[in-house]
């Protein structure tokens, strides 16, 4: 440790006294203390990869790149492949994200453009919020005993009248896409909703009045001048709305159905990476886990992109806005 | 169009007759009933809750243990338990690494590198599949201790908070103002001093702000859990045993066939989603002068 350079630094007639020799140590010792803490979440994603990594490595050297491609998960002969599962989360995904996005804007807009009272609307936001609190096991449960239910009189129409369009070509026979994909987006609804809010907030407020000063329509304001002007932000909010729902776990694993399928029909069962760990990974073997660690990797690779290209559009935006206003 | 005529103002008022002033209050409409929709689920999972999971609530439920098979009554108190363990375990670790290291993000270097990289990491780490923490930690920790147990629950549960304890606790620490902490180094103060007798202390509301809603986070998580803290269905009698967890309850009881099973597994919920909301408006309450 360096002696403490503010020794002898203070006249004898002064109010204030330069750090004794133990302060000046516990200064530097606190210091490092933070360093190391910070390094250590850079250590954290460093071992989460290398661990997943390693374990993954058997099973990557035994089915190189077709274990992406097939669709066959047996464990008597040990092949794996996870195909239907990448399927599955991207399409499911996919899904969500098309309604909770629809729905995530509109609740944005609804509640930035002044269609309520503030004090209505921050009741309105903590009912959004509220639904990110709620556990995804939770949802789970209650999609099994609620939009399960509720759904089934217009999945059996759909099928029935227009079963001859592939998203309608099976019947609902419990879980499935459709129920799961409802979930899933009410669960990623707060995220888009929330940064949607705050992209819209960051407009200037001067913008939408020389919208209206031009005799704009409030929807005119809107579609024209506020979604575009918010653009970066709303994308980054679709993005990491996606991203959510790509690593959704306990809700899915409970409504998707957990079948090793591939199908565009929204009432057939399917599977997704996550759904296939959280089902799979409690009763399975040595060379199962270690199948398992390389469907984690892929689940891991997957939403690590999706996560960086959000957080990177969200960082780019917020440094734009605020730099011009 | 006809050239302004120059006698009177000109008539500003936008009537429905006008198509698209018509078509802006239909889009109105439509916002606000898309907005209504958006919060049906919420109250339908909450009245679900409390009528279907308030039906069994009762003292039993704190003191027993969960029923097998055919057994009628029985409980969840281990789960509750093991719940409040682990999330305890999650916010010993994850509370000092996260504010030492969110200190140095917003006081001690905010525009290093390291500090660049470790938040947008920390970014990164909130989107974080919460499964692929139950992963990571069945690889390093499981595998090595040799077993399921609460502390690997734990030490998954800590993987997910620590982003948020360090991203709202930096956000809470810039908040101070520059004069007071200027005032303390003027004063002859070290940065350390400065640290723990100003910044902290004045921060400390939006600091614990981040970690009840960081506990909440958690609380109410399962894939973590599913396999490093696995289910038991006997009281937590050591940390390095399997453990109980009112999350894990609800997800096996909810695929039982037992009608039995599956009023518990709503009455848990119940419980469940009472804990995380209590921590959420708690931090609420907390976080409210900042807004």
């Amino acid at each position: 440790m360096a002696s403490n350079p503010f020794a002898g630094a203070a006249p004898a007639d002064a109010i204030t006294r330069p750090p004794s020799s133990g302060e000046y140590l516990s200064d530097r010792v606190f210091r490092s203390l933070t360093l190391v803490a910070a390094a250590i979440i850079i250590a954290l994603v460093v071992y989460i990869l290398w661990e997943i990594g390693g374990q993954a490595m058997p099973a990557i050297r035994d089915h190189h790149v077709s274990f992406l491609t097939s669709s066959t998960w047996d464990v008597q002969s040990e092949r794996f492949g996870i195909l239907p599962q990448i399927w599955g989360t991207l399409y499911s995904s996919l899904l969500a994200l098309i309604s909770a996005g629809f729905f995530g804007l509109t609740v944005a807009i609804f509640l930035t453009q002044d269609f309520l009272p503030p004090k209505l609307a921050m009741v309105f936001r903590t009912i959004i919020e509220m639904l990110a609190a709620i556990p995804s096991v939770v949802f789970g449960l209650w999609g099994i005993f609620v939009v399960i239910p509720a759904i089934r009189p217009l999945a059996d129409w759909l099928h029935e009248y227009l079963g001859w369009i592939p998203l309608f070509g099976t019947s609902l026979s419990g879980p499935g896409l459709a129920p799961a994909t409802i979930v899933l987006a009410i669960m990623i609804l707060p995220t888009v909703a929330a940064i949607s809010q705050d992209a819209l907030n960051l407009v200037p407020y001067r913008t939408k009045e020389a919208a209206y000063g031009m005799g704009a329509t409030r929807w005119e304001a809107i579609l024209k001048v506020m979604v575009p002007t918010a653009a970066g932000g709303i994308l980054s909010a679709m993005v990491l709305g996606f991203g959510r729902a790509l690593g959704e776990t306990m809700a899915l694993a409970m409504l998707i159905g957990n079948s090793n399928q591939i199908s565009l029909s929204l009432f057939s069962p399917a599977s997704t990476l996550a759904a296939l760990l959280a089902s799979s990974f409690p009763e399975a073997g040595r060379i199962e886990v270690q199948a398992l660690m390389y469907a984690a990797l892929v689940l891991l690779f997957i939403t690590l992109v999706v996560n960086i290209i959000g957080t990177f559009i969200l960082n780019l935006t917020q440094r734009r806005i605020s730099g011009k206003s | 169009m006809q050239a302004p005529t120059t006698t009177g103002a000109p008539n500003l008022n936008k009537t429905l007759g006008e198509r698209r002033a018509l078509r802006s209050a239909i889009l109105s409409g439509g916002t606000w009933i898309v907005a209504l929709i958006a919060s049906i689920p919420l109250f339908s999972v909450l009245y679900m809750l409390v009528v279907k999971g308030g039906a069994r609530l009762s003292t039993v439920l704190f003191t027993e243990l969960p029923p097998a098979g055919f057994e009628l009554g029985g409980g969840f108190g281990n789960a509750i338990v093991g719940t409040l363990v682990m999330v305890g375990i999650a916010a010993l670790i994850s509370i000092p690494i996260g504010i030492l290291a969110a200190t140095f993000l917003a006081e001690l270097g905010p525009t290093s590198k390291l500090a660049a990289i470790t938040r947008f990491l920390a970014k990164v780490l909130t989107g974080f599949p919460s499964i692929l923490a139950g992963v990571f930690v069945y690889a390093a920790v499981v595998l090595t201790m040799g077993g399921y147990s609460a502390i690997a629950g734990g030490i998954a549960l800590s993987v997910l908070m620590l982003p948020t304890v360090i991203l709202t606790a930096e956000e809470a620490m810039k908040m101070v103002p520059r004069k007071m902490k200027d005032a303390a180094l003027g004063m002859g103060c070290t940065r350390a001093q400065t640290i723990w007798k100003v910044t902290l202390p004045t921060a400390l509301p939006g600091i614990l702000t981040g970690v009840i809603l960081g506990i909440a986070r958690v609380a109410g998580e399962s894939a973590p859990l599913l396999f490093t803290a696995l289910f038991s269905n006997y009281w937590l009698s050591s940390l390095r045993e399997p453990t109980a967890s009112l999350s894990i309850l609800i997800y096996n009881f909810s695929s039982m066939p037992f009608d039995n099973q599956i009023e518990l597994a709503w009455a848990a919920s119940l419980v469940l989603v009472l804990i995380v909301l209590v921590f959420n408006v708690l931090s609420r309450l907390l976080g409210k002068p900042k807004a």
